[in-house]
């Protein structure tokens, strides 16, 4: 199945994008596809690169990254919310980018299902 | 339906939304702090209780597990890890989550 | 808004899209950036409802004024959505008695739902977004 999932918030903060990111990993290896995840609100947090979480704690972003060249992951970075965060492409994690709300509706509507995680 | 609530009944009104809007047959998973709702002495073990009457209740092991709460489980809420999570997703046409 | 001059993605697929509105304004950004994805869905021929419960029914009601906290009043765009052909918005009765309101104190019309109508209505839909 084409599961599309969609993180409302940033990372640390809220056990969201934690949730989605082994909600995904799990999905993958189960022998799904992931083929996007879209960040809304404050989840467009999550494709920092500046973050420097301690070395003994999970980095929320270079995870995303990660799985996403694994496996081919589109993770995209709503633009209004972005714009309104300070997000910009200079600062984006390695395959993040940003684009518009009409990538979420097209997730709805092409994939089979749509997970939200959020606060 | 499976229906999806991660916040902590006494924190927010989710569950209780989301109980009263889940029809006969539908699927709640309880993740993040909603799974304390499945824990024995909770607040909310009668609402819980009452709703395995008509709808099927799963809580994420795995929440549970971080929370120190794997060994109170109340009975007729079946632990799920997140496998189990995709499996509820795929086998339901539908889903929604109560934020 | 260039997002509008957007395209339906193709596949000629219609689905059944329900935004679930749970939260008042202001006090969170969810009602305003919940707001813009229904905008933005309106050019892509989904059967899209609009559900507000729980405190998701303060988003609806008239006679706001933000100038004293000065920010963006968006409580005009619910009326606009008409005209993006986004005529179906529901409320549920027992949301509105809880806060002692009525569809009168809203801001536009609505379709006011018992809780066994709404629950039937979320168990239909294809995708549901909640914010």
């Amino acid at each position: 199945m084409q599961i599309g999932i969609l993180v409302n918030e940033g990372p640390y903060t809220h056990e969201a994008s934690d949730s989605a990111y082994l909600f995904a990993r799990t999905a993958i290896e189960k022998g799904h596809k992931v083929p996007r995840v879209f960040f809304y609100h404050d989840g467009v947090n999550n494709s920092n690169r500046l973050a420097e979480p301690p070395q003994d704690d999970r980095n929320v972003s270079a995870r995303w990254s990660k799985l996403a060249e694994e496996h081919g992951i589109d993770l995209v970075v709503c633009v209004a919310a972005a714009l309104r965060r300070g997000i910009k492409d200079e600062i984006l994690a390695p395959g993040f980018r940003i684009s518009g709300l009409g990538q979420l509706v097209e997730m709805g509507i092409q994939f089979d299902r749509l997970v939200t995680f959020g606060d | 339906m499976l229906h999806i609530v991660n916040k902590s009944a006494s924190e927010r009104s989710s569950l209780d939304s989301c109980l009263r809007m889940a029809t006969k047959g539908s699927a709640v998973l309880l993740i993040e702090d909603a799974v304390y709702a499945a824990t024995k002495g909770n607040p909310a073990e009668s609402k819980i209780r009452a709703a395995g009457e008509s709808l099927k209740v799963y809580v994420l092991g795995p929440d549970l597990a971080a929370r120190g709460m794997s060994g109170r489980v109340l009975d007729g809420v079946s632990v799920v890890d997140y496998g189990g999570f995709v499996d509820l997703v795929t086998e339901h046409r539908n889903c929604q989550s109560w934020l | 808004m260039s997002e509008m001059e957007m395209e339906d993605d193709g596949s000629g697929i219609v689905k059944k899209f329900m935004f679930l509105n749970r939260k008042a304004p202001h006090g969170t950004v969810y009602a305003l950036e919940g707001l813009e994805v229904v905008l933005i869905t309106a050019a892509f021929d989904q059967d899209v409802s609009l559900v507000f419960t729980d405190d998701g029914v303060y988003q609806l009601v008239k006679g706001v004024d933000t100038k004293g906290i000065e920010v963006k009043d968006f409580s005009k765009t619910y009326r606009a959505l008409e005209g993006y052909d986004i005529e179906k918005l529901y409320v549920d009765q027992a949301s509105l008695d809880a806060r002692g309101l009525t569809a009168d104190d809203l801001i536009v019309d609505v379709n006011v739902l018992s809780v066994d109508e709404m629950a039937n209505l979320m168990a239909e839909q294809d995708v549901v977004i909640s914010f």
